[in-house]
């Protein structure tokens, strides 16, 4: 019998086959092959792909470098959102490898955030961990970390370090039993079509008569569109890490099981492919 | 741990109790009576019975009550007669007791109730103040009353002695009266009754107060309840302001009664000092218009009922302030409340009259959450008797000999299984045969200790057991057809239920019919029971047990103990055996499908994309941190040093890394080191002063001397010894729970060892060295642990409660990842810590605690060397704590005297337990009992306490129903364990296989041979066990070595071992199919501890004194070299992890090496060797069938 303790080695050990390629009309000395790589699910574009900046600077004339930045069928790839939710968001149900086109020029800043550095990401990052903990535990137990604490988290994604980072986030997935749960649980629900960049509530992880609330309950509250009726065809799929759990799954476990290094609950809701 | 009991009493006066661990209300033993009120304490529970009079149930000890009555002889010297008993008129009695004052014959004496008895005769006292005494143990004086002195003296007029008489109180476990004379002449009974006031004093042991409410609403306290003195002695009347309805007294200094206008009264003034108290305090009731019914106090809290059901807290309560200052409307409606241990509540709710407990009191939020019903079903009516057996204390008084009556039918028992046609056996598969009765002497029994859960299950399978003797079956009526194993009932369909749980009571009361019959119908009645074939029907929702009456002050629970009385709902007795291994959360439809779709996801987006680069380059992590090393040269000291790991993924990526620690010598910098993929076990040695580990290495196994560190705390230590452990099993690709082959080991301090073999570890004739074997830690605490290649694992604490392995790991100090989510439980274990109080004779004083110069220490360990006084022994380490205090050990070996004392000619030497001419020393034992309480994959199996236990080893693909499991309680019967299989690793109960005498050891080997030791040291062999008729039918008895007493037998597949008191190891000889006794004893070595011998005949051993070049090891798992199928006593040892080991196990590993082909030998060795290696196999398959 597998255990809960498997699922986090498959989150975070997920990963997607990427190909990049440079958008045509940048200029370049020579013709750039496109590059692949296998990108960790729970990472940040801009955190992994050293190697494909590395690779096609090696072809774009050093004058016309800007900031890198990344799109996906016309759409530019936010780099703050985990690259398992862009995925999931922008193109679940393609083919695989996903293929993604890299810019250094024309960077959209309406639609993304410059990132000069990791250390931006880091900052970034920090501060979406220290969000969820305040849903969860009104930010007691991220803040009584200590620094270095804090910087083993961020190590830990930074080097794919499963065991450094788990040994300090299992602080922040505790909740005292008697509660059932977190006080609320940290989640964001995104949509491909909207204006809104995602929908983000408070929501209890146990009802008011002290019985669990599932990923259905929340769904009902937060976008009830998602729950098809019985005879309708199903117009939603609701992805977490690539997979669609079953609506009676409790929205504690999955907070625990299926949350991101940020400690959110990155739910996407795409429209089911119409085959 | 001993788990505690919450009582009830239902709507109809029968009184249950559920235990912490229990899963099931158990009906009181002989609680014939009806009750209407029980208050418990932890070791004993008063009730008022429907006969008015107050019942008194205290639990069975270890240590049985004994009081010691005392009274003088006097006698004064006269010219004529010398001393004689003619006193002089004013002289005192002739009998009196030791101020001269009263008069005290010694057929006086009557033991204060009839639940005492006399233990011995009276005896004279020859001690004096701790000194012998000569002639009679007369002391002298110059008059009464004088100083006495042990020598005659001149002036000596006078001289006395004392007798004494020990008495017993035997009442244990039952309801015993207390006698209505000693209440004196009540003008009316009593209608209610609490009891508390344990933590006042510690002094006088046991003391509690008992206070009764009368009829009339006067209020009465019981005197001098103590340990010694469990009834207490007389009523004193409290006069009260009003009349009292209902009292109830909490732990410490509490004591609230309720008024029958519905105010409360309140007790100031209680002390150690004054347990009475001084005065009474009206307090009001919560709500003007209804009064206060019921009222509940604990040590900080006080709860009460008015007469609309309301529940109400009482804001304030303490010591200094017993009335409190304001009441609190709570949620809920009850009848009635109670305050047990640590201010848990009980309650029984209005409604439905289901008792509840209040979630969530914890010393900070005492009035705790919410309420929660208690939802355990309660065993049935019909199986009273047999559930009383099942129930904690009562748990080994079962074994009695009621059972006698079955002798003359034994013989028509066998001859009707024998005549059974074999054929008929072969057709049906799942089939079992209840095991008959079938030597006068050794009798089966039921011992039931889980009836109620597994009806579903067995109700299933009753069906498909073979109806046996149907030749008699249904003819002969119903009675009759209950003789007839169950199988003509069940088929019938039209049992009476009462029949399904039979326990021999209501056997041998149930009217039998016939003459011859009568035998066999007890007889098989009690084999019916053996199987439990669940008859009963599974309680609907409409057999809720109403109640009356519960009382908590016996049940210790606190805010984090998990209790099992919630989940199970009617029909959930059937789950009961299976969620061991499942828990309801994991067999979800939701989470099965979260790991098939992660599983899908990993091959869909990264199966064919693996030639790709990852994004993130692996780089290595380093932790460092400061500790101390015990330097590796002489002269051997701590060393402050640095410690640093360092993790890299190695080259097949999986991870590796560095140990290092840099020290400086003769200021020089300089470093140590050591591969973790090297490293091949960690172990914690917490002592007093230092949190040190040791870790080990092949290289360092074999100079016995590891690398010992110590880290400045505890929790530094367990920080790093969990960060070690995680990178030790990384890079050796160890994860998860251990394996069904596994190797399990405990070392002397408790701590659980597991090793996965390698199919090299038994390889023929290069086998890998047992230095090599990886041990990873498991949380725990055990003595004894035993398993099979089914991964059925089994676990004995210091305190013999018996434990089964669930299928996690980790536990203890592994936090999180190291450690299964699920199936891991808290666990605790009691053992005692043992010091001499040693004494050395001398001509002037005697017996004193004044040795010679050159004695040892006057308290001091088993050897002396050490100091050991009762205020300076701590614990054995920091997580253990004392829970009770020094007393005296009278079972020590070599026995005792009455005190205690144990006399030798002098240190050290044998010690015997009476004085003779030629003792000059004595020392006795005092005992202290300490608790640990820690985590780990292991569930009690209650209730019966055990010694030793054994499982069925098999072969690699063995599939075996039903799995044959033996053990021994700790008072020696010898128990065989039902309804045990890879899913159901508990089993369901026990069965009982009689013995003449108490056993110690027992063990059974691959083709169902079992062997057990007796406490004389001689050897059994079970006769006629096989899977059909798993308890046997008689021992034989086999002698043990010339002038040895064996004292540990184990058996693998065809190999029997055993090892002497004396460290010898034997090899029985001559161990045939057709004679599986053997013929003799062959001596294989000596300083041999315990042995351990699996499935493929692998003896391994816990060795004494392993020589190691830098030291010496104690305590040593060592393999025995060389055996093969024909050589099965091997050749030499090789020697592994230790010292301080215990035990082990490899009746798991039966992974049979690949047969490596040696070119040279092709021709001679193999051609010969094959053929005769699967011979005893065949051999003894046939055994089965003899």
């Amino acid at each position: 019998m597998a255990d809960d303790k498997d699922v986090l080695r498959d989150v975070w050990f997920g990963r997607i086959p990427a190909c990049f390629t440079l958008y045509p009309d940048e200029v370049t000395e020579r013709e750039a092959e496109p590059f692949y790589l296998l990108l960790p699910r729970v990472s940040y574009l801009t955190l992994v792909t050293d190697k494909v900046k590395k690779h096609f600077l090696k072809v774009v004339k050093a004058e016309d470098v800007e900031e890198m930045w990344f799109e996906y069928e016309g759409t530019p790839l936010k780099w703050h959102y985990p690259i398992g939710v862009l995925f999931d968001l922008h193109a679940s149900n393609t083919a695989l490898p996903w293929n993604i086109t890299v810019h250094f020029k024309h960077f959209p800043d309406r639609d993304l955030l410059r990132c000069s550095s990791s250390a931006v990401i880091e900052a970034h990052f920090m501060s979406t961990i220290k969000e969820a903990d305040a849903f969860k535990h009104k930010g007691q137990v991220i803040n009584d970390m200590q620094k270095k604490d804090h910087k083993q988290l961020w190590m830990g994604l930074q080097n794919d370090k499963f065991d450094q980072f788990w040994a300090m986030n299992r602080k922040l997935m505790e909740y005292p039993t008697e509660e059932g749960g977190f006080r609320y649980i940290p989640f964001r629900i995104y949509q491909t079509l909207s204006d809104r960049p995602f929908i983000q509530k408070l929501f209890r992880p146990v009802s008011s008569e002290g019985h669990a609330l599932t990923l259905g309950d929340l769904l009902k509250e937060m976008f009830p569109a998602a729950i098809c009726q019985d005879d309708d065809p199903k117009k939603y799929q609701v992805v977490i890490h690539g997979i669609e759990p079953l609506f009676e799954t409790p929205i504690q476990w999955l907070s625990e099981h299926l949350s991101h290094p940020d400690n959110f609950l990155h739910i996407c809701i795409v429209p089911a492919p119409s085959d | 741990m001993p788990s505690t009991l919450l009582w009830a009493v239902d709507v109809y006066g029968r009184v249950y109790s559920l235990s912490t661990a229990g899963q099931q209300w158990e009906q009181c033993r002989d609680a014939h009576l009806e009750f209407k009120r029980v208050t418990a304490a932890l070791q004993c529970c008063w009730g008022i019975a429907c006969d008015h009079n107050i019942y008194l149930c205290v639990h069975a000890s270890e240590v049985p009550i004994r009081f010691r009555e005392e009274t003088y002889e006097n006698q004064r010297w006269n010219p004529v007669d010398g001393f004689s008993d003619r006193l002089l008129p004013s002289d005192r009695w002739q009998w009196s007791d030791v101020t001269g004052l009263q008069h005290q014959l010694l057929d006086s004496f009557q033991p204060p109730s009839e639940n005492w008895e006399w233990e011995a005769d009276w005896y004279v006292d020859e001690n004096f103040g701790g000194e012998p005494t000569e002639k009679g143990g007369w002391t002298y004086a110059i008059d009464f009353p004088a100083t006495y002195t042990k020598d005659k003296k001149w002036n000596s007029c006078v001289r006395r002695r004392r007798w004494v008489r020990y008495r017993r109180y035997k009442s244990q476990d039952t309801w015993a009266k207390i006698p209505s004379e000693q209440t004196g002449s009540l003008p009316d009974p009593f209608n209610d009754i609490s009891c508390g006031g344990w933590e006042l004093t510690e002094e006088p042991r046991g003391r509690i107060s008992l206070w009764a409410v009368s009829l009339q609403g006067r209020v009465w306290f019981r005197d001098g309840i103590n340990h010694f003195n469990p009834e207490g002695s007389v009523w004193e009347e409290v006069s009260t302001p009003g009349e009292v309805v209902q009292i109830s007294c909490g732990p410490a200094d509490l004591l609230w009664g309720v008024l029958w206008e519905g105010h409360f009264l309140v007790r100031e003034g209680i002390s150690r000092d004054c347990p009475k108290g001084t005065t009474w305090v009206v307090v009001e009731s919560p709500s003007p218009e209804a009064g206060a019914i019921h009222v509940a106090v604990g040590v900080n809290v006080v709860w009460a009922v008015t007469k609309d059901h309301k529940v109400w807290f009482r804001r304030g309560v303490n010591s200094h302030n017993p009335c409190g200052s304001g009441w609190i409307g709570m949620v809920g409606e009850m009848v009635m409340i109670n305050v047990g241990l640590n201010d848990q509540v009980w309650g029984i709710s209005c409604e439905d009259r289901a008792v509840h407990f209040r979630q969530g009191v914890t010393v900070s939020e005492l009035s705790g959450k919410a309420w929660k019903a208690v939802s355990v079903p309660r065993d049935t009516e019909r199986s009273h008797s047999s559930t009383s057996a099942s129930s904690l204390q009562s748990a080994g008084c079962f074994f009695g000999g009621e059972v006698r009556l079955q002798s003359q039918d034994s013989e028509t028992e066998k001859a009707a299984t024998e005549g059974m046609p074999p054929s008929s056996e072969a057709d049906e598969a799942p089939k079992k045969r209840i095991p008959k009765v079938t030597s006068d002497s050794f009798i089966s029994e039921l011992v039931s200790d889980r009836e109620g859960q597994i009806g579903q299950r067995a109700l299933t399978q009753a069906a498909s057991i073979p109806e046996e003797e149907s030749t008699e079956g249904d003819t002969e009526g119903k009675d009759k057809a209950v003789t007839n194993v169950l199988l003509s009932s069940s088929q019938s369909g039209q049992l009476d239920p009462q029949w399904s749980n039979v326990d021999l009571e209501e056997a041998q009361t149930h009217p039998t019919m016939g003459t011859g019959g009568d035998a066999a119908d007890t007889c098989s009645l009690s084999s019916v029971a053996t199987y439990n074939l669940g008859m009963e029907e599974p309680y609907g929702p409409d057999d809720h047990p109403l109640w009356a009456w519960v009382s908590g002050g016996g049940c210790c629970i606190d805010s984090h103990s998990q209790l099992p009385w919630f989940n199970s709902t009617g029909l959930a007795s059937s789950m009961q055996a299976m969620s061991l291994s499942i828990t309801p959360a994991q067999t979800a439809a939701w989470r099965k499908q979260i790991f098939e779709q992660l599983s899908e996801r990993s091959k869909r987006e990264m199966e064919n994309f693996k030639h790709y680069e990852q994004a993130i380059e692996q780089s290595v992590w380093v932790k460092k941190g400061s500790m101390q090393w015990w330097r590796d040269w002489k002269p051997h000291k701590w060393l402050d040093v640095q410690f640093a790991l360092e993790q890299f993924s190695g080259a097949e990526g999986n991870k590796d890394g560095i140990l290092f620690i840099y020290y400086t010598f003769n200021d020089e910098k300089k470093y140590l080191h050591a591969f973790i993929n090297e490293v091949t076990i960690l172990v914690p040695v917490l002592n007093d002063s230092k949190h040190t580990f040791a870790i080990y290495t092949p290289e360092r196994t074999k100079q016995r001397w590891p690398i010992r560190l110590a880290a400045a705390t505890e929790l530094e230590m367990y920080d790093w010894l969990a960060l070690l452990s995680v990178s030790c099993c990384d890079s050796r690709g160890i994860q998860g729970p251990p394996s069904k082959q596994a190797i399990w080991s405990v070392t002397c301090k408790g701590d659980i060892f597991v090793s996965e073999p390698t199919p090299g570890l038994e390889a023929s004739p290069y086998p890998t060295p047992c230095d090599q074997m990886f041990w990873r830690q498991v949380g725990g605490h055990l003595r004894i642990v035993e398993c099979n290649s089914l991964g059925v694992v089994w676990g004995i604490g210091y305190d013999h409660t018996a434990w089964v392995h669930t299928g996690g790991y980790g536990g203890g100090f592994f936090q999180g990842l190291a450690s299964s989510t699920d199936n891991i439980y808290t666990q605790t274990d009691v053992k005692s810590v043992y010091i001499y109080e040693n004494q050395r004779w001398n001509p002037v004083t005697g017996y004193t605690n004044r040795g010679l110069p050159t004695d040892r220490y006057m308290w001091s360990d088993a050897s002396g060397l050490q100091e050991c006084t009762k205020s300076n022994t701590k614990p054995p380490s920091p997580h253990w704590t004392w829970v009770s205090d020094w007393v005296i050990d009278y079972g020590v070996p070599g026995g005792t005297d009455r005190e205690g004392w144990q006399y030798a000619a002098d240190f050290p030497a044998s010690y015997h337990g009476h004085k003779t001419l030629k003792d000059f020393v004595r020392r006795r034992r005092w005992a202290r009992k300490c608790k640990l309480t820690t985590t780990g994959p292991w569930q009690e199996v209650p209730p019966i306490p055990l010694s030793d236990v054994t499982i069925l080893p098999c072969g690699p693909k063995t599939t075996v129903e039903q799995v044959p499991l033996w053990a021994i309680s700790n008072k020696g019967d010898v128990l065989c364990r039902l309804g045990v299989s890879s899913l159901t690793p508990a089993g369901t109960s026990w069965l009982h296989v009689g013995t003449d005498q108490p056993f110690k050891s027992i063990s059974i080997g691959g083709v169902y041979q079992v062997w057990a030791i007796a406490r004389d040291g001689s050897a059994f062999y079970r006769g006629a066990v096989s899977s059909q008729n798993p308890a046997g039918d008689c021992w034989y008895h086999i002698p043990s070595p010339a002038a040895q007493k064996l004292k540990q037998v184990s058996v693998g597949r065809t190999s029997v071992y055993a090892v002497d008191e004396n460290g010898n190891l034997w090899y029985r000889h001559g161990v045939t199919p057709s004679y599986p006794q053997g013929s003799s004893w062959e001596h294989i070595s000596n300083n041999v501890r315990k042995v351990s011998v699996g499935p493929l005949d692998q003896v391994w051993i816990i060795a004494d004194k392993v020589q190691g070049s830098h030291s010496l090891s104690c305590g040593t798992v060592c393999r025995r070299l060389g055996v093969q199928p024909l050589e099965p006593k091997g050749q030499s040892w090789d020697y592994g992890i230790g010292g301080g080991w215990d035990h082990i196990t490899v009746r798991g590993n039966a992974l049979e090496a690949p047969r490596i082909r040696m070119p040279s030998l092709t021709n001679t060795g193999n051609s010969r060797m094959t053929p005769h290696g699967s011979q005893p196999t065949e051999m003894n398959s046939n055994t089965v069938g003899c």
